[in-house]
């Protein structure tokens, strides 16, 4: 038993520590997803609209926030902007505004999708009836829109949980981070605690993210009409 | 001083760049090629409800889609080699890519195959193929066409995850910009250039999967395809 080393995740405060680190990713991915959501969902109604510019503008954005790995984004924030504007932006506001700028994109995107989903004749019986534009959208068009997008947007959730584990490379202390320090304080009485904390640590997130991802896959069967 | 590039610094590092992208190239072709190998596997497995294996395989692909890549490879790289497993940063990175990759193919494969319309299945049963010969012979062949799409966005998705990689100390692109900041804090310039590796790495790749995700639209029985 002794050589196991597995209690070293039992030892004093150790698992209340490693939870705690998973605190501060899932807060930040909470807080990024809750601007994506109020920011994605109008970024995906001015994607709907005739003018070509703002559609090739919003294009634009979109591809480049796809097209460059998450880290690379959060490096020019992170590195990038401390040294542009002399602000010393803390790595958790570099990951929040990073987050939250992939985070629109992605959303953006799924209510685009969603909106133009939505059959052409929702949105002219509403106008025959003579509601105003934002009369329809707010209550015919949002409403219809919501039940597509739930699943999909659940699912962006966890992608969001998922990511947010890079913040560790910019310096933040989170779950990793905390990992590591009771990985080195342990060293020398326990020299297998790294194969137990990581071990800890994956299944931490599978724990988290496996509920979501279920829940998300049982409402696109359940909202499939 | 603000705002000014140093050019010569640019020049003078380029082949270190060159070097980290070709590495993050060679990492991402073995890993993709690895996934392709183990989502087809994993996929045919599942379908063909092999017993024993396809709730291993159920098992596998539910924990490696949960957890995000850098876990993953923290454990594979700091946890498995005091069970006396020891890999290098290389292979270790290969190892993570194809264990997250397998998971996403599979699953792209297998929504392929959920796509092909029920008649198409009916209709081999009552010209008399067997179960087996409608796999293989009708569902097959379309769920392929109407996967490429699934299986170019899941490899541009690879090769970006391949950023993760400097943390378990290979040279890759992130490892060499972090590097030249902290060496030289030319922080304007090793962006830059990282960005525009990954631009060039990323952009023709990107490009040619919309090309031919627009090729085989028409690919399923029915679509008589107008371009």
């Amino acid at each position: 038993m002794q050589d196991m080393g597995i209690q070293v995740l039992f030892e004093g405060i150790n698992f209340q520590r490693l939870l705690a680190g998973l605190m501060v990713s899932l807060n930040l991915a909470l807080i990024s997803m809750a601007f994506s959501i109020v920011l994605g969902i109008v970024l995906g109604m001015i994607m709907t609209v005739k003018n070509r510019l703002v559609r090739l503008i919003c294009r634009i954005y979109l591809e480049t926030v796809r097209i460059m790995p998450q880290l690379v984004l959060l490096f020019l924030v992170y590195f990038g902007a401390a040294k542009h504007f002399g602000v010393d932006i803390s790595g958790e506001m570099a990951a929040v505004i990073v987050f939250t700028f992939w985070g629109t994109a992605e959303m953006g995107d799924l209510v685009r999708s969603a909106l133009i989903s939505i059959p052409k004749h929702q949105y002219e019986s509403g106008y025959s009836l003579g509601m105003t534009k934002l009369q329809v959208y707010i209550r015919i068009i949002l409403p219809q829109t919501f039940r597509r997008l739930l699943p999909s947007g659940v699912n962006l959730l966890t992608r969001m949980i998922k990511t947010t584990s890079l913040v560790v490379l910019i310096g933040v202390v989170e779950v990793v981070k905390v990992g590591k320090q009771i990985i080195d304080a342990s060293r020398y009485e326990n020299p297998k605690a790294a194969l137990w904390i990581y071990g800890a640590i994956f299944f931490l997130y599978f724990a988290i993210c496996f509920p979501i991802s279920r829940l998300s896959a049982v409402l696109e069967r359940r909202l499939k009409t | 001083m603000r705002g000014i590039m140093d050019y010569s610094f640019i020049v003078e590092n380029t082949p270190l760049y060159l070097e980290a992208a070709l590495l993050t190239i060679k990492i991402a072709a073995c890993g993709i090629v690895g996934s392709f190998v183990v989502g087809i596997v994993c996929c045919l497995i599942r379908e063909l409800k092999i017993p024993l294996l396809s709730p291993l395989v159920q098992v596998y692909i539910e924990l490696s889609r949960n957890t995000p890549l850098l876990i993953q490879l923290f454990f594979l790289y700091f946890g498995l080699p005091k069970l006396g497993i020891v890999w290098s940063s290389e292979a270790c990175g290969i190892i993570g890519l194809i264990f997250l990759g397998g998971s996403y193919m599979a699953e792209g494969f297998r929504t392929g195959i959920d796509n092909v319309p029920k008649i198409q299945r009916e209709s081999a049963y009552s010209l008399g193929l067997t179960g087996t010969q409608t796999f293989w012979k009708i569902i097959l062949p379309q769920a392929i066409a109407t996967s490429v799409p699934v299986f170019c966005a899941n490899s541009i998705f690879l090769l970006k995850e391949t950023s993760v990689f400097s943390a378990v100390a290979l040279a890759d692109l992130m490892y060499v910009t972090k590097d030249l900041i902290g060496l030289y804090y030319k922080t304007d310039e090793a962006l830059l250039m990282l960005v525009i590796a990954y631009l060039i790495i990323l952009l023709p790749l990107s490009l040619i999967s919309t090309w031919i995700e627009r090729r085989v639209r028409y690919a399923g029985y029915g679509n008589t395809g107008t371009l």
